[in-house]
């Protein structure tokens, strides 16, 4: 298998079963049109004839050349040798990862959430910090040898239980280092309470702040809205400012989504940049298609073209430290097989947990009872469920199998699957089809700054 | 080489035969909490 492409002037194409890219000039990119399945090791007459209207017989003959070499070393046409990795995928993974559900309430009513205005349709509820140390306690008995422990505080707004979200973080630091951890703690906020005297204490303790806007005024106030309908803008925008420039070295996202009334996204990135942001990430509202901004098929081309225009934004900007969170693509050092196969472990080695104690294999599937795995106060724990997410992997999809973005994105989200296609082993076409669009643009963008 | 420039190697196969410490991020917790993107996460193998 291959996947090439042309995209902003440059042929591409891919080795995904060994992750080499490369570059082709014009004759070369043509050849593979002609190659069925592997090179042969002399340029067949039948090639050589139908593109000698175009190039000489030696040229052709040479790009051939070179096709086939990197053929016969393992860059082009390799095969999958990773059968023997599946059976790793037949047992559990220690539990490395939390969302913890501190707040299932919120001071925003944004029209696209997922959490059904911020209470999961269970009712407004705060954890308590009791619940909160067991959570941790759980994560720690779970997490087998894993060093590094993550817990992402999330809501509903996790603010708005702030005292609360300090006693977790004084209890696990307390217990850290009897237990051998590294906990990294992790904020996903609307900002509405993100005050000046919380400042310090995040920037000491959260490896990650995820701070969520969806880009210029009138797009996130149409959207981002509180209880009697007015935006959320101008009560968060100063309050960002002022974070990020505190922050230093350490991580920190602006995490936007768009929908079908900003499918112009690049413009909220532009905007979002323009306010001196230089981390940021922006997702599809992949929802309900009755929902009147849920992204559907027909905005498919119109989407392409927007992630193509990002993309020529951050080539034209490359010195400028800006980063787009689906463009940045380690192709060199970036993650090993095994985590590209898995993914992100929701229910697994990823689960979330709610304010009474329930766990969920992801912060996703909150609410839904026929995935609730158990409970962190009764101990009760279904390990069927999570032995069901150990076994899903991108190579237990069958969809994904000659997919070749498949090492890239891992099979896309289970969550996401469920939801639209009953099956967490069934991806989401849709969803797929985002992906793929991103990662060529990614992998463009690598080719141009080379 | 004349017509072809490599911008990566075949370096998947090697990660898999030294893989799967699992000390990384997950990847949902990195950034989007709705979407999948697997391949900017970074390796911690020597992390710990």
């Amino acid at each position: 298998m291959i996947h090439k492409y042309r995209l902003n002037g440059y042929n591409i194409v891919l080795d995904p079963n060994s992750g080499a890219v490369h570059l082709l000039d014009g004759l070369a990119f043509s050849l593979l049109d002609y190659i069925e399945d592997v090179p042969d090791s002399i340029c067949p007459p039948r090639i050589l004839s139908a593109l000698s209207d175009k190039y000489s017989s030696d040229d052709i003959a040479e790009a051939y050349g070179e096709l086939h070499s990197l053929y016969k070393s393992g860059q082009l046409w390799s095969s999958d040798d990773y059968g023997e990795i599946d059976g790793v995928f037949t047992e559990q993974s220690p539990i490395k990862a939390i969302c913890l559900h501190v707040a299932h309430d919120c001071n925003l009513r944004c029209q696209y959430c997922f959490a059904s205005k911020g209470d999961f349709g269970r009712g407004r509820e705060l954890m308590d910090s009791e619940t909160g140390m067991r959570a941790i306690d759980f994560l720690v008995a779970n997490s087998g040898k894993r060093h590094n422990l993550e817990v992402d505080f999330f809501g509903g707004e996790p603010l708005m239980n702030w005292d609360v979200v300090k006693e977790i973080v004084a209890y696990a630091r307390s217990i850290e280092k009897e237990h051998d951890k590294n906990f990294r703690f992790t904020l996903t906020t609307n900002g509405l309470l993100l005050s000046e005297d919380k400042i310090p204490y995040i920037n000491q303790e959260m490896d990650n702040v995820v701070l969520s806007l969806d880009g210029r005024p009138e797009v996130n106030d149409a959207i981002r809205i509180r209880a009697d309908g007015s935006g959320s803008y101008d009560s968060i925008i100063d309050k960002y400012k002022t974070f990020v420039r505190s922050r230093g070295t350490k991580d920190y996202y602006i995490r936007g989504t768009y929908t079908k009334y900003n499918l112009d996204f690049a413009n909220d990135a532009k905007h979002m940049f323009g306010m001196g942001f230089d981390q940021i990430s922006i997702e599809p509202a992949v929802t309900n298609d009755k929902l009147p901004f849920a992204i559907t098929d027909e905005d498919l081309p119109r989407i392409f073209d927007e992630y193509e225009k990002l993309a020529l934004h951050m080539i034209e900007n490359r010195d400028s430290g800006n980063n787009f969170f689906h463009f940045m693509l380690d192709l060199g050092q970036g993650p090993c097989l095994i985590k590209r196969l898995r993914g992100c472990g929701s229910g697994n080695e990823y689960i979330a947990i709610v304010p009474g104690g329930d766990i969920y294999p992801c912060h996703q599937f909150v609410g839904m009872q026929e995935w609730r795995m158990g409970n962190i106060h009764t101990g009760e724990f279904d390990e069927s469920i999570k032995t069901l997410f150990a076994r899903t992997s991108v190579r237990s999809k069958q969809e994904c199998k000659n997919c070749w973005a498949k090492y890239y994105c891992s099979g896309g989200c289970n969550a996401n699957n469920f939801i639209f296609t009953g099956d967490v082993g069934n991806p989401h076409p849709l969803s797929c089809q985002l992906e793929k669009k991103r990662l060529e643009c990614a992998i463009m963008i690598k080719a141009a700054l080379k | 080489m004349k017509h072809i420039k490599t911008i990566n190697g075949a370096n998947l196969k090697e990660s898999a035969h030294k893989s799967g410490c699992g000390e990384c991020r997950t990847s949902c917790q990195s950034a989007c909490k709705t979407s999948c993107t697997v391949a900017n996460q970074k390796c911690e193998r020597k992390a710990k």
